[in-house]
């Protein structure tokens, strides 16, 4: 790692700025203290190094192909500072316009939230990883090439950086190796947001450049919009699965389980990540077994995009959020349904409920609620029977960034967890203070190139550590573990992060959702609704 | 000579209040965005102290949403006061800066006391160290004298401290720019010379409050009394006037980024000023470039975001 890496190395040659070592990282509790327990993580390829941007930290996460001529390079410069300039007017940026100017002009930069973020903690302080690298980079550009007088003042005021086509393509990569968790604004006595600051970078690239990860732009958000779900399913697919599900779930829990689609005047719209329908389908069932059983009015939407609660916009471009969340606003009405319950997905939580309130106006503004609340409901009420014992194993929960650290929904989760798991355990530190699971602001569902192993090794590093230290007083294999994670992202992170890790085999940790705990405890269904099998 | 360092002192003083008062404006006046809240949230004071939301409710929007000012006092007092997230995140840097910032505080209420002295002084009440003066007339003679010495002392003891720190720690020298080195250092010269200046040629204040007094009577030529006191009043001045157009001007921006961002969770209800806002902002012609958006300055917000549902 290149320990002495300054703010103006940024725009200068170097292969690469700064590397990440296995050596350098912070260590695993064991078993993963042992070297033989760590998966390999291979050099980059040397083609694709000639081929795409890799000169940040010999890993790659957007691909931006190199330039063939100079004119090129010159024409991505020309347009990443049209698009920085767009991201200051009322215009263009009226979405964010103000907490990103208190935030470019307030830092005092006395690195306060360094120790916050998890990714810098983990790479063991590697400079390019500190909240205020990116920032400073974006800063030092703004006030020097795009205010008045910028060349003079805004070196005295802000420091100095070259602007060239390097600066620009590493500042696009590197707004793709922070997780957006914001735990690092948490602890700005000034208030300023660097992960803020990471998003607007991403925004202007995407909006301005039309450079986005494609796992969240082309595969994700444009898909969703085209065909309904950014999983590809169309309407059809969707409700041949779910028709798999309920078959599948009835058989389980020993009674009838039918999700009921496109029921006007349903009080509940239901809106599962379909995700949840393509790689984790006990978590739908999971649902419409609880809301059978509790009498629940509900329904879900064949309308497209009107059954996938995803929407990846909310990290990297404001207007594929507002497209999204209109279209889910549009199924709801459609249904005249007196609310939308968004299932268990915290991005689906945030984008839907708080970001985009400000986007539904008029009759698209239909009350949106958190699973979690609802789900609280019902088992506190005692509308369903429940038996505690059936979940006599350790359990520990996650806390997904975008429910609880950016929407306050804290404890309906843990209320259901105190009692239906008798075993259960917070992780240290936990609720609007957690760790972000490493899969945060689209990662979960990125491995371009080798940036999975980055993933692995150094975003989601924090969390699997605080995972073992959870169940530290017995990691045996034979002893099963039960990881609850109510967000389908932070479980597309876990399966892959305890796969590379091997750690149910190793230490018998698995992972799931809040409904299928809550499923393995109901009297009315048979037992073992958790199937302790690698999935 | 005299008038001069008067005139410079109004012209600070006038520069603080139309740097604040402008940047406060502009920012107040910027559109409503998106909400961007971060938990915990202080005026939620039901659910503050599990970082909890009113989004936790079953059916949240037929609940009356309660803000507690008294929630948000608890944490901006002692966050302004004492620098708490400073001490709970950073305590090397908390043992410079809170001295710096505390002593600022401190010297801002001399200077307030020297006023009132002034003041009294002007509508004929004694203010002096002898019992002829009264309580409140000696009071306002000691306790500037007190008030002055501590604060001074503090604000210099801390800008040495936060500037060696800022030359000396790798990961603060990194980002020092020039000016975060001219700050701390016209701190020091200005209240190093004034705590200075007080010993060797004003020991108990006297000639300060005679400044402040001409300057409330707009005596322009009455004379300050002592070369070293007024180079002592021209380079606070200078730093009354300078502070307000830095990013330090964060000693009062904080209430933005706190009130309307952090602690912002106000919902978008049918028929709000918020709603109204926003359908006006939405009516903005776009500009971006990228393909996917098909924005040719023309299409506005509405339009672009849309698009899928009219096709």
């Amino acid at each position: 790692m290149n320990k002495k890496l300054r703010v103006e190395d940024f725009s200068k040659p170097a292969d690469p700025l700064s590397h990440v070592d296995l050596d350098d990282l912070i260590p695993l509790p064991a078993p993963y203290n042992q070297p033989e327990n760590i998966p390999a993580w291979p050099p980059l390829d040397q083609k694709t190094k000639d081929q795409v941007e890799a000169s940040l930290d010999d890993t790659v996460a957007l691909g931006i192909p190199r330039p063939k001529t100079k004119a090129e390079e010159q024409e991505l410069v020309r347009k990443f500072l049209s698009g920085l300039a767009k991201l200051f007017t009322r215009e263009n940026n009226w979405t964010f316009l103000q907490p990103l100017l208190l935030s470019m002009d307030h830092c005092a930069k006395c690195q306060t939230c360094s120790d916050a973020c998890h990714v810098f903690e983990a790479s063991g302080g590697n400079e390019l990883y500190r909240p205020t690298y990116r920032s400073e980079i974006l800063r030092r550009i703004y006030f020097k090439y795009l205010k008045p007088g910028g060349k003079y003042f805004g070196k005295w005021a802000h420091g100095d950086i070259d602007l060239n086509w390097t600066t620009v393509a590493r500042l696009a990569e590197l707004s793709y190796r922070c997780n957006l968790c914001r735990r690092c604004a948490q602890t700005c006595p000034i208030g300023v947001d660097n992960g803020l600051i990471a998003h607007e970078i991403r925004k202007l690239f995407s909006q301005e450049l039309g450079i986005a990860a494609k796992e969240l732009h082309e595969k994700g958000s444009v898909l969703q919009l085209k065909v309904g779900s950014s999983t590809g399913m169309t309407p059809l697919v969707v409700k041949d699965n779910i028709e798999f599900i309920d078959e599948d779930t009835s058989e389980k829990v020993g009674f009838t389980v039918k999700t009921p689609w496109d029921k006007e005047g349903a009080d509940i719209l239901l809106i599962h990540n379909a995700g949840e329908i393509m790689a984790w389908p006990e978590n739908p069932g999971a649902f419409a077994a609880i809301l059978e059983k509790a009498g629940v009015s509900w329904t879900m939407s064949s309308e497209p995009v009107g059954y996938d609660d995803i929407n990846y916009g909310l990290w990297y471009d404001d207007f594929m959020l507002a497209k999204v969340a209109i279209k889910h606003a549009q199924a709801a009405k459609k249904l005249k349904v007196k609310k939308i319950v968004i299932g268990e997905c915290g991005h689906a939580h945030k984008a839907l409920t708080v970001v985009a309130d400000r986007v539904l106006t008029g009759d698209l503004n239909i009350p949106r609620e958190s699973s979690m609340t609802l789900l609280e409901d019902i088992v506190m009420s005692g509308r369903i029977k429940l038996d505690p014992s059936r979940n006599n194993f350790p359990v520990t929960l996650h806390d997904p960034c975008n429910m609880v650290r950016s929407m306050g929904i804290v404890e309906p989760q843990r209320r259901v967890l105190r009692k239906i798991a008798p075993m259960f355990r917070e992780m240290t530190p936990h609720g609007v203070y957690n760790y972000c699971c490493g899969g945060g602001s689209g990662f979960a569902i990125m491995s371009p190139y080798n940036f999975e192993h980055w993933r692995f090794n150094v975003a989601g590093r924090k969390k699997f550590q605080q995972i073992l230290n959870a169940f530290q007083e017995d990691l045996r294999p034979t002893t099963h573990k039960y990881l609850c994670t109510p967000c389908s992202n932070c479980k597309g992170q876990f399966r892959d992060m305890l796969f590379y890790y091997n750690a149910f085999e190793k230490c018998g940790i698995l992972y799931g959702g809040l409904v299928e705990l809550i499923v393995n405890a109901m009297t009315d269904a048979k037992p073992g609704y958790i199937e302790w099998t690698w999935h | 000579m005299a008038a001069l360092v008067h005139l410079i002192t109004y012209a600070a003083l006038a520069t603080l209040v139309i740097a604040v008062a402008g940047r406060a404006i502009r920012f107040y006046r910027l559109p409503v965005h998106l909400r961007w809240e971060l938990y915990p949230v202080a005026h939620d004071l039901e659910r503050v102290s599990h970082g909890g939301s009113y989004l936790e409710q079953l059916n949240w929007w037929t609940k009356p949403r309660r803000t507690s000012l008294i929630g948000e006092l608890l944490v901006m007092v002692p966050e302004m006061l004492l620098i708490k997230a400073l001490w709970e995140n950073n305590r090397a840097l908390w043992y410079r800066s809170f001295p710096f910032h505390f002593g600022l505080y401190i010297s801002i209420g001399a200077a307030g006391l020297l006023l009132l002295g002034a003041a009294a002084e002007l509508l004929g009440f004694p203010v002096k160290a002898t019992a002829d003066a009264g309580m409140i007339g000696m009071a306002l003679y000691y306790l500037p004298i007190l008030a002055g010495y501590t604060g001074l002392g503090l604000t210099l003891l801390g800008a040495i401290v936060l500037l060696h720190r800022r030359l000396s720690a790798p990961e603060l020298r990194n980002y020092a720019s020039p000016a975060h080195v001219f700050n701390l250092a016209i701190f020091i010269a200005a209240f190093g010379f004034a705590l200075l200046a007080s010993v060797v040629r004003d020991h108990d204040f006297s000639l300060a409050r005679g400044y402040l007094q001409s300057l409330l009577s707009l005596n322009l030529a009455a004379p300050v009394g002592s070369r070293a006191v007024a180079l002592e009043i021209l380079l606070v001045s200078f730093l009354i006037a300078y502070v307000p157009l830095t990013h330090m001007s964060h000693f009062f921006m904080k209430w933005f980024t706190y009130h309307t961002v952090r602690w912002d969770d106000r919902p978008n209800l049918r028929g709000s000023k918020i709603e109204a806002e926003i359908q006006n902002l939405v009516k903005a012609p776009v500009t971006w470039a990228a393909p996917h958006l098909h924005a040719d300055g023309k299409k506005n917000w509405v339009d672009i975001i849309t698009e899928e549902w009219k096709s």
